[in-house]
């Protein structure tokens, strides 16, 4: 499904990728684990196409097409979805505006009827109730004045309702408690099938004991290091980075 | 005979010394007086240049440079009005359209002024300042119609529209309506104001407004300039507010290669306010000015400002604001904010606040922001599927939100998102939010 190849990324410059390859089947998750400055958050950039992140070598193919060739909405069209370390605020774009233009949006660029007002309110609702979000966090402006779990609760709303083939989450964890954490767990594994990937970018291991993952990476100054078995999260657990760095 | 056509101020003071005796009023000695007293004015000051203070980012050569023609009466009955909501006062090129209005059963009064002229005296002319406003000047010296409203003491009014329609024209025309508004006291009125003309078509509109709300009234004025690419747009609004009552102006200043929204508020009773809020979509070519101005002249009043600019293509806009606080006007609460979002790298905004605090009491604050697009918010929405220009009409949205939600009057927000969602089919983008 992702195949990324020989992949360098520079950000202002700085050479941040240094050669990273890494492929994923179809209905795998992946974890990608790293000391910070490793270069986690580049790639989950690089993957959704933002804009500053340039890419100097390598490849990345998505379904077989050319993921670095597409703009960030054609990219969310065809089926990435990046859930961000850090969502923005929106001040004045009301959330379920906000959400029902996306739905709309991605159906729209794949030839799909358009969401009207009603189901759309009946989905998000159903939705919502899983992630026991509050319903008034649908007439909210877009993460405004939301705590930071409830951020990354309305992130997991997104992936719901938008229901991609592609995940990348960018240390989705940081910060959440233990509810939290389950209910991002509970959403990714609720998506887990064949037609489904994720990559689940973390820092710590207490994600990957709630998304057990098909194989964990350990990425080291832009590339990967090491590769295994969700075993090698509890190693990484126990050893810290660094052993894992010197045995590699 | 051939002869080169006069432009500028000789052009129309030529106008005025042709005219004099024909113009409404001629013959009646207070306002031959009045139009005397402000063609002197516009003669010493004629088309203000940058030199002038007030008109420093605001450039009238290429007015003055223009040949302008007299509106002919119009006859024009295929226009296109939209369904009228409301009862409404329509003028064609400047000229009252009994016809095309509906003011039959109203519990005030709204009617021409060029019949109401005689009966005018005292009330015409009492706010506007020609020897200060060149273009109040002008016309004060050409004016023939316009509308004049009295909502008598304790009547609600309801809402009245006030439509302004220029037809396609070879001539150029040049109009300055003289529209007059008086509450009572305790009264109330919203208007609902509309300028447009079609794409093409050169002319000048110059209204003035002399507004005055007596005390405990309250008048919602909403401003929607939508003239035509062509059109010139010189208004100039004065209003006197009383004891306890209220002036809420919105104003969305989106149509006419240049315009300029210029409003006078004085706040001369105990605890009256003034909303003056406003949006100023300009366009590739465009160049669009709000100059208001602000006089706290009695004790415990509140003022609200919020004017939003958003600037594409190459393209200018103007925000001066200026709010005076007499010594009297203890207990001020004066606020004024002005924030512009530049979309291309071709445009420009200048932003003058200006506050003169005479009273030692007060509180008055205000504050200037000029910015583009927010980088991370538009990847946000991109990654999430929604292209590019419908993502930048979404934040464009959300920028003017704060001013469109300060909007008392559901009618006038509602045109005014019509107004808004107009100006962006125009900019080629279908559209931003969906509603849910």
């Amino acid at each position: 499904m992702l195949k990324i190849e020989n992949l360098h990324a520079t950000v202002e410059g700085k050479q941040i990728l240094n050669g990273l390859s890494l492929e994923i089947p179809a209905g795998e998750v992946h974890a990608i684990m790293g000391p910070n400055g490793s270069g986690k958050s580049t790639l989950s950039y690089v993957l959704a196409g933002r804009e500053g992140y340039e890419v100097t070598e390598g490849s990345v193919s998505f379904n077989g097409q050319d993921l670095l060739a597409m703009e960030p909405e054609e990219r969310a069209v065809a089926g990435m979805f990046l859930a961000f370390q850090a969502p923005v605020e929106l001040p004045g774009v009301g959330n379920a505006n906000f959400l029902r233009t996306a739905l709309n949006a991605i159906r729209r660029a794949r030839g799909e009827a358009e969401i009207d007002a009603m189901q759309f309110l009946k989905l998000a609702r159903a939705r919502m109730k899983v992630l026991n979000m509050p319903e008034d966090m649908l007439k909210r402006p877009v993460n405004v004045g939301f705590s930071g779990g409830e951020k990354k609760r309305n992130e997991m709303l997104q992936l719901a309702l938008l229901a991609p083939g592609f995940a990348v989450l960018d240390e989705t964890d940081s910060g959440l408690d233990i509810d939290a954490l389950k209910m991002v767990a509970d959403t990714v594994n609720s998506l887990r099938g064949p037609a489904f990937s994720a990559l689940v970018i973390t820092h710590y291991q207490r994600l990957l004991n709630h998304i057990v993952p098909d194989r964990v990476h350990v990425l080291s100054a832009g590339r990967i290091v090491k590769s295994g078995g969700p075993e090698l999260a509890q190693e990484l657990e126990a050893a810290g980075y660094a052993g894992v760095q010197a045995a590699a | 005979m051939t002869a080169v056509a006069a432009t500028g101020s000789a052009a129309f003071l030529g106008r005025y010394e042709g005219l004099r005796t024909r113009l409404p009023g001629a013959r009646v000695a207070w306002v031959e007086a009045l139009r005397e007293r402000a063609a002197e004015a516009f003669r010493q000051s004629g088309f203000p240049t940058r030199r002038v203070e007030a008109w420093k980012y605001t450039d009238l050569a290429g007015v003055a440079g223009a040949v302008f023609g007299e509106p002919l009466t119009s006859v024009e009955d295929r226009l296109e009005i939209p369904a009228a909501m409301h009862p409404r006062a329509v003028f064609v090129d400047g000229r009252f359209r009994p016809d095309l209005s509906t003011l039959a059963g109203l519990g005030f009064t709204a009617e021409s002024l060029a019949d109401a002229l005689p009966r005018l005296e005292g009330w015409l002319g009492s706010l506007a300042r020609p020897a200060s406003e060149p273009m109040a000047a002008l016309n004060g010296m050409l004016f023939e119609d316009g509308l004049v409203v009295h909502v008598p003491a304790g009547v609600a009014g309801g809402v009245l529209e006030l439509l302004s329609i220029a037809t396609e024209s070879e001539r150029a025309p040049a109009y300055h309506p003289r529209h007059l508004v008086r509450l009572g006291a305790g009264a109330s009125l919203t208007i609902v104001e509309s300028a447009t003309g079609p794409s093409g078509a050169r002319y000048l509109h110059n209204p003035v407004f002399e507004i005055e709300v007596a005390e405990g009234a309250r008048l919602n004025h909403g401003r929607l300039q939508l003239e035509g690419h062509e059109g010139v747009f010189l208004s100039t609004v004065y209003a006197r507010v009383g004891a306890g009552a209220a002036y809420d102006n919105f104003t969305l200043n989106a149509g006419a290669r240049l315009a300029r929204n210029e409003i006078h508020v004085a706040l001369t009773g105990l605890k009256a306010e003034a909303h003056m809020n406003g949006v100023q979509l300009v366009g590739d070519g465009q160049h669009a000015d709000t100059t208001t101005s602000l006089d706290h002249a009695a004790p415990d009043c509140a003022s609200r400002q919020t004017y939003k600019t958003v600037l594409a293509g190459r393209s200018r806009g103007v925000f001066q604001g200026k709010i005076h606080v007499h010594q009297v006007a203890q207990k001020t609460d004066g606020y004024q904010m002005n924030q512009a979002l530049l979309l291309s790298p071709e445009a420009e905004i200048d932003s003058k606040p200006q506050l003169e605090i005479y009273a030692d009491d007060v509180k008055c604050s205000h504050g200037a922001t000029v910015g583009e697009l927010d980088a991370d918010h538009l990847f946000f929405l991109r990654a999430r599927g929604i292209p590019e220009a419908q993502a930048k009409a979404i934040l464009v949205e959300a920028f003017l939100t704060e001013a469109v939600e300060a909007v008392a009057d559901e009618t006038i927000r509602t045109a005014l998102t019509r107004g808004v969602a107009g100006w962006w089919g125009r900019q080629g983008v279908a559209g931003g939010l969906e509603e849910a």
